[in-house]
């Protein structure tokens, strides 16, 4: 029994030795002529020997516990009321710019955490409900952001007219791709709508008389309070929101103003498709999802109804851009990457597909923990990559239990 | 005519590379269903190792053309198709019965993690490599002096590729081994039990993938002389789209689907513009998969309820 255990451990400690040798060992510096190579094999080996006691150690804790199995996070009860938890959290969330940790740091942190659970809501559509895996969500995102940035000047139209408008053309533009490309199965749709966010990229990156290519666009509009500007001074004919309301300047008010738009937004988001789920159409959508072949067969069409959860998804993307257009004053292809609808997807899944507060809670830990951690910037990344696939191990289901369909057929005996 | 013939070659040779990076996603996607979005990122591995043994050789002042490659091709295969081996055991292993979306996410998690890890111990900079096989023939030579050439490297690049192909397609239909493979895809419960070592099977799929594609990267950084830490996404998902173009599943399909998708990056960049060659790709992807929704040599699925 120890003897196999050393096996076992050695084993690993020696797969581990020959996967880092060549990485993390030689490390390849520019040098005089070509590559010059830059020794760290000792580091390698005291990692190696960690490597080997480490499964050691393991091995032993799980012959003790026979199985080794992490514990499942205790819930007390009260909190176990789905509704009180999600009014304790919007409750937080709207007290949040008048705590001491709003600084100018912690809201714009609070900020992109706010567009992320928007935009992961808005995947949930099609991801959740819909079962249709979108690959290219970050595409909507681009073309609402841009949409905005390219309209504002040549329209003159402010953020809250630009807003809808945005949602509209990325909603416009699933139903065109969604039209001919939904009747294609599973993999084959992701690989499509992969395809998709990858050609918004480049030709965003490439249109350079358009969009300015990976310069990007800059000096898009800021937002207005009911035509109220966040400057010092406010342009002609229009009044600056200290000076109406008699309050001292400061360049906070106009960020908590951005905090409770994309606030006010995400909550729409939230509370439309938690309406939509229970309307027919919802229930349209978790049927597909369960089965196809039967859902057709009852009669529903269904391109109309996957259509819908494209193109409503998208919509949510392209306001999400608007807004991440108009917090950011400038934009370029370099933000709508595959990386974002990666991180997108990953939030859906980690919080549990198809259940809001995980979601939630899911865009908190992924974005709001990353961005706590900058300091160490690139172990944050590896170490971000890694948490995905732990948290995948550790739970399947994603954070919170996956839910099921809404409504079940009950079994008589 | 003679350009066209230029940009078939440098076509071909692009298709290939992305040819042998797809078999390895459709092998994964035929055996376990899933798409192993890190695959890309085993290519780059492939593609750092074989600059890495480079380096030390180059150190240890070996300078013997034939010993440096077979030394580095034997390194590059042996530690990527480890690092294969194991994203398979961590990563994809404990999810084999979770929810689909499960092992995707797991992927994309680690492929993160290898961009980000090979970019933190190697640096963000490109890395290159001196010419190790220079030299090209001139096939045909027009009147201004325009000459179609093919170079050394590219004849390795079409010959091996070509020879890898016909080996992978004996294993899967002539060896046992092949032949717990497609038990495997048929039915894993079913291939268990008539004595199947399943884990075993669908870790040696990842094995010859993740060979295939240090092989890829390999040839590429022979090629091109350059790798860095970033290159294994774009090359990665163009191989992907090549598997699906093909017909996910599909052995020849992939070849040719990395084929097609190599031909229309040249072409399109020579004849049409560089910047939107990888619209293009994508463009078509789109269009074939309207046509035949399965891809080319896909199976369509028959649904039941």
């Amino acid at each position: 029994m120890m003897f196999a255990r050393m096996k076992d451990a050695l084993l690993t400690a020696l797969i581990a030795g020959v996967l880092a040798l060549p990485m993390a060992g030689a490390r390849t510096v520019d040098g005089m002529n070509g590559s010059a190579i830059e020794w760290h094999v000792t580091e390698v080996t005291i990692a190696v020997v960690l490597i080997f006691f480490g499964r050691l150690a393991l091995g032993f804790i799980a012959e003790r516990k026979k199985t080794f199995c992490i514990p499942p996070i205790p819930i007390p009860a009260f909190a176990k009321n789905p509704n009180l938890i999600s009014c304790l959290l919007i409750g937080a969330a709207i007290l949040f710019p008048f705590t001491p940790f709003a600084s100018r740091y912690g809201l714009d942190v609070a900020i992109m955490v706010m567009t992320y659970i928007m935009l992961a809501w808005g995947l949930n559509i099609s991801v959740g409900y819909a079962g249709l895996l979108d690959l290219g969500y970050a595409g909507f995102y681009a073309l609402g952001a841009y949409s905005f940035a390219l309209l504002a000047p040549a329209l003159g139209i402010g953020f809250w007219v630009a807003l809808p408008l945005s949602g509209l053309i990325a909603a416009a533009t699933a139903f065109l791709l969604g039209l001919p490309v939904l009747r294609l199965r599973g993999d084959y749709f992701a690989v499509v709508t992969l395809g998709f966010g990858e050609i918004v990229r480049l030709v965003v990156t490439n249109w350079t008389t358009l969009t300015n290519g990976p310069n990007g666009i800059s000096g898009v509009p800021r937002p207005t309070f009911f035509r109220l500007e966040f400057a010092r001074n406010a342009s002609e004919g229009h009044k600056a929101f200290h000076e109406f309301f008699g309050l001292e300047f400061d360049p906070l008010q106009r960020i908590i103003f951005l905090y409770f738009i994309i606030l006010f937004l995400a909550l729409v988001a939230g509370w439309a498709s938690a309406k939509l789920r229970r309307l027919p159409l919802g229930r349209a959508w978790e049927a597909f999802r369960e089965n196809e072949i039967a859902t057709a067969a009852v009669g529903i069409n269904r391109t109309r109804i996957k259509l819908a959860a494209y193109s409503l998804g998208a919509a949510m993307a392209g306001m999400a851009g608007a807004f991440f257009a108009t917090r950011q004053g400038f934009i370029s292809p370099e933000s709508f990457t595959f990386t974002e609808s990666a991180t997108m997807l990953a939030i859906v899944i980690l919080g549990g597909v198809g259940h809001p507060l995980g979601i939630a809670l899911a865009a908190i830990f992924i974005i709001g923990l990353p961005e706590a951690f900058r300091d160490l910037e690139q172990y944050r990344m590896v170490a971000f990559g890694g948490g995905m696939v732990l948290i995948m191990i550790w739970r399947p289901g994603g954070l919170m239990a996956k839910r099921g369909a809404t409504v079940n057929l009950e079994q008589k005996n | 005519m003679y350009y066209f013939l230029q940009q078939l070659i440098n076509g071909l040779t692009l298709g290939s590379v992305y040819g042998l990076i797809a078999i390895g996603y459709t092998m994964v996607y035929g055996i376990i269903g899933m798409i192993n979005f890190a695959h890309g990122e085993i290519y780059m591995v492939g593609a750092f190792i074989s600059v890495i043994a480079f380096a030390v050789l180059g150190l240890a002042g070996i300078t013997q053309i034939a010993v440096m490659l077979i030394v580095v091709l034997v390194t590059s295969l042996i530690v990527t198709s480890l690092y294969g081996w194991s994203i398979e055991r961590i990563a994809y292993r404990p999810l084999r019965n979770a929810p689909r979306l499960a092992p995707l996410i797991s992927a994309i998690g680690m492929s993160i993690l290898l961009q980000n890890y090979v970019q933190l111990l190697q640096g963000a900079r490109v890395k290159t490599i001196a010419p190790v096989l220079t030299g090209s023939f001139t096939l045909m030579e027009r009147a201004d002096g325009f000459a179609v050439s093919i170079s050394v490297m590219q004849i390795i690049i079409l010959a091996m590729t070509t020879a890898l192909m016909l080996g992978v397609t004996m294993l899967v239909q002539r060896t046992s081994l092949g032949r717990a493979q497609r038990a495997c895809e048929q039915d894993k419960m079913m291939a268990a039990l008539v004595g199947i070592n399943v884990d075993r099977t669908i870790s040696t799929t990842f094995v010859i993938g993740a060979a295939l594609a240090a092989l890829a990267g390999f040839m590429v950084t022979l090629y091109y002389g350059v790798v860095d830490f970033f290159m294994g996404f774009l090359a990665g998902m163009k191989a992907f789209t090549a598997a699906v173009l093909g017909g996910i599943g599909s052995l020849p399909g992939a070849m040719l689907g990395g084929l097609m998708i190599g031909l229309v990056e040249s072409f399109w960049s020579s004849y049409v513009n560089a910047q939107y060659k990888d619209v293009a790709v994508f463009g078509i992807l789109m269009l074939v998969l309207l046509i035949r929704p399965n891809g080319f040599f896909g199976r369509a699925e028959i649904e039941k309820v």
